[in-house]
């Protein structure tokens, strides 16, 4: 039997909780080649981490314990080795980088000196690391690089913190790298190119890449093979596009039928008659900064309009102002004609009820200290004339059940729920006002994928159900493919594309717009192949 | 950074004038000085002469008046007391408790960041347990006590240390053995807890992952993040005791400006008063000064 | 549906049990607040009970040393120069002690948070202005302006209290601010006013509870740092005046004897440190048990001793 590059042989950790023990990993094995990608694909709490942390002796000890299994590092086990040993090898052989590089880069030195830092770490001198830092800032591409040696990470944007992140994780020409959920926190068009930089370095150096992700789309780009894992196990390993063409797991199929942007789109609705909600040139400045410059938008009743764009494009600042959280600095707001910019605060209060608003994240969005039947009714605390007191229980029973809840857990505290409970729970606060509007401020976002589907599923029942009008601010756009009726592209405050979702996704008028449909990432390998080589000879 | 300078000075000066006025016409509220500085047996006429010399027979807006002109030409008054130039009699009292702050200050700091960074690197450790008891007990020792316990032990049954004056190196033994248990006690948690958040943070992960090693972990990258929180708290220390550790001083008949506050208060000594609250006042400010361009050095995000 | 994972209810058992088994998880803390818990039976009951034997004057066992049963357990701690037994007397001071304290810490927390609440949730003038307050008094020296006002002021109960109370109050008022701005941003606070909730609601029934358990733990912390101010004060002689006692005012009344009896100093210090000590103990507890985040240390512990 040949020995691996990096191979981790039935690995088993487990964890030390309030809530008992918790086996994070059971019996898990892959391995790793030179010159290979290899993704490890799974939800949020599926372990998929866990056993890259292993590799790194990353796992504090207590509350963790690996009870079983080796890791082999060109056929020597790691896990024997002394302390010593492993972080010679951490940087050195392996190096790693993570999700959120701004938490990751140290705020307090100069990423010149974290760069070089890596090299002295192993032996280096402090000119050759210097040297070396310089020639990896330039090679993943940072403008100025004699400049930004002595710039600090926050001077920095996210696409160029990961690359700085990645050129530090490079500085000992390692033979692996670990990428957690690399780019994860950037919009997708940065996401693209950073997926790029890794492939290319990648071809460069042919280093082994061990990919952590939760997305197909990342997989579908870089990966040659992958670990698909659930609940700390191993459900199905392989070639990346033939996991994808014929998954043999049910959860693997699972997972890739939740993948959006597959379905049918809707047809285009008639639209006239008094809309529902008009947006006219909203503007809106943070000191010099211009969010929205001059925006007009239109909901009719019942219709589903999605704002789609990246960060800084100023979709949650429209989202913001049209529930007056934010007054705009300009324009007008016009509920069923009436101006709402212009309404006294008691008129306003009525309206309330008709506009509601779905956040991004329900773990933020409700109350730790309130019970769920006092998220819901207070809805009616507030405003009285909903519902006499008496059926109070009886509707948020009720409600809980169209959110697919049950109505027991209503004396239960968010934090007794999961990511996707807790976003029902949200939705059903929402639905206890009886509105007319939801504005979704990427409500799905945070959730797993199989989640996201889920909930956009029920969001779209309740449309239907209740006649509702949706706001749906999203930062990607197969999320809202299947669902919205219209979609409005927006880049720097401004709206560049707005039009029937068809028209965006078969017909798209803007470059902003195929740049950020091409950057999107299909979960299909071959799809995804196919974008590739477009792009690439565009750029070309 | 000068603009920033200017608005912190033009604050703390305004703040210090409507001190300055409150304590003015409190302090001659007290009551007349002359009864304690002349014999009982004194004529009327001395007295009177006294009061005439001093000004104490105007009214006190006039007295006011004539305190604020004279600051105006940079005179702030007599020590009643001493027959000295206020001023002088505070720089000196002032002198002595600088050097009293930096030397307790700077053991305080030192001890309390090494043992609480230790500490911090295994948390609920043997190490850590007996540190962080010793600072909790240090933390809730009143000072006036300790010195007497202190006077007590080292002084009257083992006659090792003197107890008070300033005249050898012995002398500061005591007081600065007495100021610095609370300060250390309470830093030793700042750092500790600081330290602890620290080094479960993303970024010490990323050192570890980068193979960097344990000492350098701790004192490279955890301490100086560690260190902001910290600085807050040893500025207040410090102006603590620069502010006058009357107690302290008291007990150990130490000639520094909280023991000076006091006995001018005690004898309405008002122009040493006065001048010893702008002394305060300024040092306080320059302390917290300290603290800023501290802040800024350990963290490039902080611009002012 | 893979969504219905819900965290296992632990046993159901009253809020009291749940409070209690967490403090003796920490078992510090634990002694700390039966520490407390007498202390405070001894502010209550003491002066009802001891009241005349602290007072009793005893000129045979002037200054009498401690640990010598052959005068009775009163004596146990020995006597003062008057021949007053310790023990009853620390029993009855233990009061004042906690009575100041307390009362400093109720006025300074109460109005030092509604303060903070109001410069923290309105944008307006009005919030310059107490934060403006707040650094004046900031920008005193406490302890001397406790000095300067009280040589002016008779020093009375009422006014120690009062003094105490205004230097502290901007411990709260920033801390209150701080967090009030910090929560007023999360999302359930938005989410509030989104459904259009008013500001007395969304103040009191949103933010408060989320800011009331550090304040809990600063005030605990707080009265620790009073009591000390107080016994400073009345050790200078400016703080409560005889034939009233503190704690504070007997260590200065041992002060005299120090070179022939040092018990009259030494045991009402060791109560002052016992207190605050404990109180210190206390706050770092309620840190973790009232953090929702890292209570599960807490209970884990206490789990795993039952």
């Amino acid at each position: 039997m040949t020995d691996h590059l990096l191979e981790v042989r039935d690995l088993s950790v487990e964890f030390h909780t309030a809530a008992g023990t918790v086996k994070a990993v059971q019996n898990v094995s892959w391995h790793l080649d030179r010159g290979e990608t290899l993704a490890i694909l799974g939800e949020s709490g599926s372990g998929k981490s866990v056993s890259a942390s292993a590799v790194m002796n990353l796992i504090d000890m207590p509350p963790g314990r690996i009870t079983s299994g080796q890791i082999l590092l060109n056929g020597q086990d790691m896990l024997v080795m002394t302390a010593e040993q492993r972080r010679q090898i951490n940087g050195c052989k392996i190096a790693m980088i993570f999700q959120d590089p701004l938490a990751h880069l140290n705020p307090v030195y100069s990423v010149g000196w974290q760069i070089a830092e890596m090299v002295t770490t192993h032996g280096g001198t402090r000119d050759k690391a210097q040297a070396r830092a310089l020639d990896l800032l330039r090679r993943v591409g940072i403008p100025e690089p004699e400049l930004a040696m002595r710039k600090y990470p926050h001077q920095f944007s996210g696409g160029q913190r990961q690359r700085l992140m990645i050129a530090m994780a490079l500085a000992c020409k390692p033979d692996i790298l670990i990428a957690d959920e690399p780019t994860t926190a950037l919009d997708v068009t940065v996401q693209a190119q950073v997926l790029e930089l890794l492939e290319e370095l990648q071809r460069e150096t042919g280093m082994g890449l061990l990919l952590i992700t939760h997305d197909l789309g990342v997989v579908a780009e870089i990966a040659d093979r992958v670990v698909v894992m659930n609940g700390g196990q191993i459900v199905e390993t392989g070639n990346a596009a033939e996991v994808y063409r014929n998954p043999r797991h049910p959860y693997t199929r699972k997972l890739i039928d939740a993948a959006p942007g597959k379905g049918q789109m809707p047809v285009e609705r008639d639209r006239t008659g008094q809309p529902l909600l008009r947006a006219e040139r909203l503007t809106k400045s943070y000191g010099a900064f211009h969010a929205l410059k001059g925006v007009d938008l239109t909901i009719m009743p019942g219709e589903t309009v999605a704002v789609v764009g990246e960060s800084g494009s100023g979709k949650s600042t429209l989202a913001r102002a049209i529930l007056r959280l934010d007054d705009p600095d300009g324009g007008r707001i016009l509920y069923r004609g009436d101006d709402l910019m212009a309404m006294a605060p008691r008129q306003l209060f009525g309206l309330r009820r008709d506009l509601q608003m779905v956040f991004q994240d329900p773990t933020q969005s409700l109350n730790p200290r309130m019970t769920v039947f006092q998220l819901i009714s207070e809805a009616w605390v507030i405003h009285p004339d909903i519902l006499p007191k008496a059926q109070w229980k009886d509707r948020a029973a009720d409600l809980l059940v169209k959110v697919g809840l049950r109505p027991e857990m209503a004396a239960r505290y968010p934090h007794q729920f999961s990511g996707g409970q807790r976003q029902r729970i949200a939705i059903a606060r929402a639905l206890a006002m009886e509105p007319k509007l939801i504005v979704c401020d990427e409500a799905v976002s945070a959730l797993d994928v199989s989640i996201q589907a889920q909930v956009i599923e029920l969001l779209d029942g309740l449309r239907r159900e209740f006649g509702l009008s949706y706001l749906f601010i999203a930062h990607d756009l197969p999320v809202v493919r299947d669902f919205a009726d219209r979609v409005v592209v927006m880049k720097s405050g401004e709206i560049v594309e707005e039009g029937p979702v068809r028209q965006i996704f078969d017909a798209p008028r803007h470059p902003y717009t195929r740049a950020l449909l091409s950057a999107s990432l299909d979960p299909d390998p071959v799809v995804q192949a196919a974008r590739r080589t477009a792009r690439q000879l565009e750029t070309a | 950074m000068t603009g920033f300078i200017g608005k912190r000075a033009l604050a703390s000066g305004i703040s210090l004038i409507g001190l300055v006025i409150l304590v003015f016409f409190l302090s001659r509220l007290t009551g007349d000085p002359t009864n304690l500085y002349l014999p009982l047996d004194a004529s009327i006429e001395a007295r009177e002469q006294f009061r005439q010399l001093h000004g104490f027979n105007d009214p006190l807006i006039v007295q006011f008046g004539r305190y604020v002109m004279d600051l105006a030409q940079g005179d702030f008054g007599e020590s009643l007391q001493q027959a000295r130039p206020a001023m002088e009699v505070v720089l000196q009292a002032f002198g002595w408790t600088l050097r009293l702050a930096l030397i307790t200050m700077t053991c305080v700091t030192v001890a309390a960041i090494v043992i609480g960074s230790l500490a911090a690197f295994k948390v609920g450790g043997i190490f850590d347990r007996i540190a962080t008891f010793f600072s909790l007990v240090g933390a809730s020792a009143p000072d006036f006590w300790l010195a007497i316990v202190a006077i007590v032990i080292f002084a009257v049954n083992l006659h090792w240390l003197p107890t008070s004056g300033t005249g050898t190196p012995w002398h500061w033994v005591l007081p600065v053995a007495v100021l610095f248990v609370r300060p250390f006690g309470l830093i030793l948690q700042v750092v500790r807890g600081s330290m602890i958040t620290t080094l479960s943070s993303a970024y010490v992960k990323t050192a570890r992952a980068k193979g960097v090693r344990t000492r350098s972990i701790i004192f490279v990258h955890g301490l100086r993040n560690a260190m902001l929180p910290v600085i807050t708290v040893i500025g207040d220390q410090a102006a603590a005791i620069l502010n006058g550790a009357v107690v302290i001083e008291t007990i150990f008949g130490f000639p520094g400006i909280g023991k000076l506050m006091i006995d001018s208060i005690l004898l309405r000594d008002f122009s040493v008063v006065l001048a010893s609250i702008m002394i305060s006042a300024v040092a306080i400010f320059i302390m917290n000064l300290l603290i800023d361009i501290a802040y800024a050095m350990l963290d490039p995000r902080i611009r002012y | 549906m893979t969504d219905t994972r819900i965290q296992s209810d632990p046993k159901p058992r009253g809020p009291f049990t749940t409070w209690l088994s967490m403090l003796w998880a920490d078992k510090l803390a634990f002694f700390a607040a039966l520490f407390l818990l007498v202390a405070l039976l001894c502010a209550i009951f003491g002066p009802w009970l001891m009241g005349d034997l602290a007072t009793k004057q005893n000129l045979r066992g002037r200054n009498a040393p401690p640990f010598d049963l052959a005068r009775g357990w009163l004596m146990i701690l020995g006597a003062d120069a008057l021949g007053r037994p310790l023990l009853p007397r620390i029993v009855v001071a233990a009061q004042n002690t906690l009575m100041v304290a307390g009362a400093a810490v109720l006025c300074s927390a109460v109005v030092g948070c509604g303060l903070g609440l109001i410069a923290g949730y309105s944008r307006k003038r009005a919030a310059q202005w107490i934060m403006r307050l707040g650094d004046v008094i900031m920008s005193f020296p406490s302890l001397l302006l406790a000095v300067i006002v009280l040589y002016m002021l008779e020093p009375s109960v009422a006014n120690i209290v009062l003094v105490l109370a205004i230097t502290r109050i901007p411990v709260y008022l920033r801390t209150t601010r701080a967090e009030v701005l910090e929560v007023r941003e999360r999302m359930f606070v938005q989410a509030a006013r989104v459904m259009g909730a008013s500001d007395r609601r969304i103040i009191f029934r949103h933010i408060l509870p989320v800011v009331l358990p550090t304040l809990l733990t600063i005030a605990t912390l707080d009265f620790a740092f009073v009591m000390l101010a107080e016994s400073s004060l009345s050790f200078l002689g400016i703080g409560i005046q005889p034939p009233e006692i503190t704690w504070g005012l007997m260590v200065a009344q041992g002060r005299e004897y120090l070179t022939t009896a040092w018990w009259l100093s030494f045991w009402p210090g060791l109560a002052i440190i016992g207190t605050t000590l404990s109180l210190n103990l206390l706050s770092n507890w309620m840190r973790i048990a009232l953090d929702p985040a890292q209570r599960w240390r807490l209970e884990m512990r206490g789990r795993k001793n039952d």
